[in-house]
């Protein structure tokens, strides 16, 4: 059977150089070119980073309110240190990023009080990515009244440090500043009410029970993060 | 004692060789519906898998199962699959080294798909009319299914799922470019170095 399904695919392949003749014809060139303005540096790929069992890179970043935070100064809902923080790296322009963001608020209306308050992080770089200026978070951040902190990584010196690729991409920090998940908000970025599997609300859960988060790690599509 | 068993896929594959030449490229009974897409693209694939649905003349797979036949195909073409959206700046100012390349690889064992990521309800409203007005000569395929997280490492375990993304394969070799294409040069040295 494999042997027939082989010579039926070379077969194919064959019939499809035969024929490359006609297609030719047909087909014009058509120079499209694409007038790029700030060429942008994109990153789908994980190189160094931390992964679950990491502990998470420090950093110390201003706030849409003009304030530096870092994992010493931030609070949960009740002015409590926290008991993890749940970092999202996010941004005002990717679609996937905006059908996210009234779940990522949600995230933290619902955990902040329990001791998980959501500490964003926009990774890209104004100049490559404007619509992502430091002026542009305030503004949706004021629009759409975000409680959680969004940070500015600016420079773009902390994403690296967490080998960050994408937006929007989480990693759950419990209180001894180790990495317990990473990943995606849960199985559907896309669309909030195809949601299935609430993976990041699965493994808050499995801390509090003092368990590891299964699954620790998952992938979804996103926006690669621009750096100039 | 085999002769017949062996035999009958040479015949078949005669067969095939000499349907497919007097079919008119790029208009198997499949892209009946396909309109200007992807028209010469399209003609070198063995076994396209059958889609869900066109629109615009695209291509839809509702299941990453449906579609993953494009990933693992077994034969002397070198496939360039780059993952994409309209709403993806970076990958639209890539695309242009894919038309690139698709153009300078004209009848040879070289393919160019690109699997568009768009929102599905945006397949018609946004992606057929950007294929249409582009008139983009790459294959294109649209990929509706939103479970990344089940499927990425299906297509390779280095991409995190960020876009643009590009796979480049042949048979078992296999190139992964997870940063944005700067030249046709760029795709040309992954093809090399399978």
């Amino acid at each position: 059977m494999k042997h027939l399904h082989l010579i039926f695919t070379f077969a194919l392949a064959l019939s499809a150089f035969a024929c490359n003749g006609n297609a030719g014809a047909e087909q014009q060139s058509n120079a499209a070119s694409e007038k790029s303005e700030a060429p942008a540096q994109t990153v789908a790929l994980k190189h160094d980073g931390v992964g679950v069992g990491d502990k998470a890179p420090a950093f110390s970043l201003k706030n849409v309110d003009g304030k530096e935070y870092s994992f010493e100064t931030i609070k949960d809902a009740n002015g409590n240190d926290p008991k993890g923080y749940i970092v999202i790296f996010t941004c005002n322009t990717c679609p996937y990023a905006v059908a996210s963001e009234q779940r990522i608020i949600d995230l933290h209306n619902k955990y902040a009080p329990m001791g998980y308050p959501v500490v964003a992080i926009q990774p890209n770089d104004p100049a490559v990515q404007p619509g992502d200026s430091f002026a542009a978070m305030k503004e949706r951040a004021g629009e759409m009244g975000y409680p959680f902190l969004y940070l500015f990584d600016e420079g773009q010196e902390v994403y690296p440090r967490y080998g960050a690729t994408r937006t929007p991409e989480v990693y759950l920090v419990d209180k001894s500043l180790t990495v317990r998940y990473t990943g995606a908000i849960d199985d559907s970025v896309r669309d909030a009410e195809s949601v299935k599997e609430k993976f990041l609300e699965n493994a808050i859960e499995a801390i509090e029970k003092g368990e590891e988060p299964k699954p620790a790690a998952t992938k979804a599509v996103g926006c690669s993060i621009k750096a100039a | 004692m085999e002769n017949f068993t062996r035999l009958t896929p040479v015949v078949c594959g005669l067969a095939i060789i000499l349907f497919s030449c007097n079919a008119s490229p790029a208009t198997g009974q499949d892209q009946a519906a396909s309109a200007s897409s992807a028209p010469a693209a399209q003609e070198n694939n063995t076994e396209w898998p059958p889609p869900a649905a066109y629109i615009g003349g695209i291509p839809i797979y509702e299941e990453f199962s449906q579609a993953e036949p494009f990933f693992h195909f077994d034969n002397d073409t070198t496939y360039v699959v780059n993952f994409w959206a309209t709403w993806c700046k970076p990958c639209v100012e890539e695309l242009p080294y894919f038309e690139e390349l698709t153009r300078a690889y004209e009848g040879q064992a070289v393919r160019v798909i690109l699997v568009s990521l768009d929102f599905p309800r945006q397949f018609k409203t946004k992606l057929a009319p950007f294929v249409g007005e582009r008139q983009l000569q790459s294959a294109v395929i649209a990929l509706a299914d939103g479970r990344y997280n089940d499927w990425i490492d299906k297509v390779s375990t280095e991409w995190t799922g960020a876009i643009p993304a590009t796979y480049v394969y042949k048979r078992d070799k296999s190139r992964f470019i997870g940063t944005s294409v700067k030249s046709m040069a760029e795709l040309e040295a992954a093809i090399r170095s399978l």
